[in-house]
């Protein structure tokens, strides 16, 4: 087992701490829109010495992911953090980072999109961009994100798909925790060299990075950038299993909690399903079968995986932190939906919409939802679609 | 500073086959500032005229590495890989000496990458940013950009009933990069090789951001005969249309100073883009235009004067 000191950290310290530990050639990152202190503390490690890393502090998120864009088509292994407007700002090149198949790793804090304004968590942002190719790792606390961050650079690099690793604005990221944090040698190693194949440094293969590709190229080369994304599922349970062995916590694509004997369910992304677990033994020592899954990775989506942990739950809830404004189901529901379809499988599925803009989730209205699942499992009839904290 | 034939002796580095139009200026500009950068270079590109007619899949033009990611981000985009170089460098990971060079036009420039372009020569990277300025968005059909002059025609400031084309003048964005006191800030033209490629070569002399303004002749958005592009150049030099000069930490340097300043009609008459000025009714529009380029012309020659 490798080796690991146990800290107090919150969600943002332990971000820019395993930023340290990868310490990349370049960072490129803009504080603002809202307030990433993730970026500041690494200015600071910047400032004593502590990284190798060239740190460019741009004057907008657009900038800072551009500025990624050129850092890593040159050759470097690049990092970026961000949150909110500061995400949207940056999406337009969001998309190109990943359709020029660059392996940057994004620290993004999951926080609400404006407007109203308001600073407060939900994953509207994340969700805004799940369409852009980028890997998408959802982390249920501080621990999550830390190991989430070493793991992505691995993953990335080897899918050459660009990945973001969220934690929940100010529930992880503000919140103190207790964490283990591995020795530098040992994240040092785990990352390992990156080697990339073309890059524009090397004169030796002078490349022309970008080009404008019309309708006899286009479709092909998204066609590989899927076929990258739909590879990424197996590099990512690899780089879980083997983060796992050495360090003793294992990652897949989902997580599933006391799901093999469940007859009802929740399914939620990041924090939330933090306290569902505690909901989950609540329920279960009153003798109600519940279970929960979490879904680590929202993209790729694990649409097999997840149907087959789903199939004989009797009734499932799927919380979604954000809304697809269609008015109809969440993004993550809709995406569950469809993969239950493939499956044959018409289970009761109520979707839930909660903690828009911050609004606080507590073990009460999780205990809610579990009970308003037992009861559609005995018949009565519940509302498809539910708004679950909001006053109306 | 090398001359002509020491120039035509190296290595094409933008090579033909593009998709260029006949008479264009931009490659002119792309071609000449890599003769004089040599091979040692990586190219970033916005989008643009430049960036389309140069690297239409699976060919380029381009015989030095090139990027291009966006419009409005040259200045970002060449900050992340001369970031990168320095990192390297510092890590002993590298030891080459390498040029780092953006081009943008000028609605790449001006306009929508301003912000990206004052960013980047604020952060001190070491960089040339050179905007090929033909003074609208010519790439996707002559729309009026922050640089195009009073009175032009462009499909978005045209000449109908009532508006007589654009009714601003230019932003001065030459003086815009002087305000960031960067150690090299140069205005220079498509038809004098010797200016364009002595400045480039005294620009990379130098460390820290750069920045030339290249005057741009187009022959499809201006609208004059292609073999005139540059003449087009020498003229708008000759009319102080577009003056030539250099800005040296702080100190201004006219490069040229036309023996006979030509009258601004010369350089109006040549264009279609100024078609409707030749009509008595809009020569309010022409004296305009020549007492602006008088004022520019004059306040130059005093800043000259007063930082030599």
């Amino acid at each position: 087992m490798g080796k690991s000191n146990i800290v107090a950290r919150t969600g943002n310290e332990a971000m820019a701490e395993a930023m340290r530990q990868i310490n990349p050639d370049v960072v490129a990152a803009y504080p603002i829109t809202p307030a990433t202190e993730i970026v500041q503390i690494f200015a600071s490690y910047v400032a004593d010495g502590l990284v190798d890393t060239e740190f460019v502090p741009v004057e907008s998120e657009h900038s800072a992911m551009s500025a990624c864009i050129g850092s890593a088509a040159a050759g470097g292994r690049v990092m970026t953090g961000t949150s909110s407007q500061g995400l949207a700002l940056m999406a337009e090149m969001v998309f190109i980072a990943a359709g020029l198949r660059l392996p940057i790793v994004m620290a993004d804090v999951n926080r609400t999109i404006s407007s109203p304004i308001n600073i407060h968590c939900d994953h509207s942002d994340t969700m805004m961009i799940k369409d852009s190719g980028w890997i998408q790792i959802f982390s249920e606390n501080a621990q999550e994100g830390y190991d989430n961050m070493i793991q992505a650079v691995r993953i990335a690099e080897k899918a050459l798909v660009p990945v973001i690793v969220t934690t929940d604005g100010f529930i992880i990221s503000h919140g103190m925790e207790r964490i283990e944090i591995l020795d530098d040698a040992e994240v040092k190693n785990f990352v390992g060299t990156y080697k990339p194949e073309n890059y524009l440094l090397n004169f030796d293969r002078k490349i022309t990075v970008g080009a404008i590709d019309l309708t006899d190229y286009y479709f092909e080369h998204k066609r590989q950038q899927i076929e990258a994304m739909k590879d990424s599922k197996s590099i990512i349970s690899e780089v879980g299993a083997e983060f796992g062995k050495k360090y003793g916590r294992s990652y897949g694509l989902l997580d599933a909690y006391k799901l093999d004997d469940a007859d009802i369910a929740i399914v939620a992304l990041g924090s939330t399903a933090g306290t569902a677990k505690v909901c989950v033994d609540n329920m279960r020592s009153k003798g109600i079968k519940a279970g929960l899954l979490k879904p680590r990775v929202f993209r790729p989506f694990p649409k097999d995986e997840i149907a087959d942990v789903l199939k004989n739950i009797k009734a499932i809830a799927v919380m979604d932190r954000s809304d697809s404004m269609n008015a109809a189901e969440g993004p993550l529901c809709l995406e569950i939906k469809a993969a239950l379809y493939d499956k044959g499988v018409k289970n009761i599925l109520l979707n839930y919409v909660y903690g828009l803009g911050g609004r606080e989730i507590g073990l009460g209205d999780l205990e809610k939802v579990y009970n308003d699942l037992a009861e559609a499992v005995k018949g009565k009839a519940k509302d498809k679609i539910n708004y679950l904290g909001v006053r109306e | 500073m090398a001359n002509i034939k020491e120039l035509a002796k190296g290595e094409e580095l933008f090579t033909g086959g593009h998709r260029a139009c006949a008479g264009c200026g931009a490659v002119i500009v792309a071609r000449q500032v890599l003769m004089a950068a040599g091979p040692n270079t990586v190219v970033v590109s916005a989008t643009g005229c430049l960036e389309v007619i140069s690297t239409i899949f699976p060919y380029t033009a381009w015989n030095v590495p090139f990027l291009h990611s966006a419009f409005e981000n040259a200045g970002a985009t060449i900050s992340g890989v001369e970031a990168l170089y320095k990192s390297w460098m510092r890590q002993g990971k590298y030891n080459k000496k390498v040029n780092f060079i953006a081009f943008g036009g000028d609605g790449g420039t001006y306009d929508i990458g301003l912000q990206s372009l004052s960013g980047a020569v604020e952060r001190g990277h070491n960089i040339l940013y050179v905007c090929y300025n033909n003074e609208a968005y010519m790439n996707t059909g002559v729309q009026r950009s922050g640089a195009t002059p009073k009175g032009a025609d462009t499909t978005t400031a045209p000449v109908g009933k009532v508006k007589k084309g654009k009714e601003q003048y230019r932003k001065d964005l030459t003086e815009i990069l002087v305000a960031h006191r960067i150690p090299y800030v140069a205005q220079s033209v498509v038809g004098n090789w010797r200016d364009l490629t002595s400045k480039v070569e005294k620009a990379l002399s130098m460390e820290g951001p750069k920045f030339i303004n290249v005057f741009q002749p187009c022959r499809l958005g201006w609208a004059y005969e292609p073999e005139k592009t540059c003449e087009m150049g020498r003229l708008s030099s000759d009319t102080c249309i577009w003056p030539l000069y250099e800005v040296v930490d702080g100190q201004y340097k006219i490069t040229y100073k036309p023996k006979e300043k030509k009258p601004v009609t010369e350089w109006l008459k040549m264009q279609g883009r100024f078609r409707h000025l030749q009509k008595p009714e809009n020569k309010a529009i022409v004296d305009q235009i020549q007492d602006f380029t008088d004022k520019q012309w004059e306040l130059l020659l005093k800043k000259e004067s007063l930082t030599s």
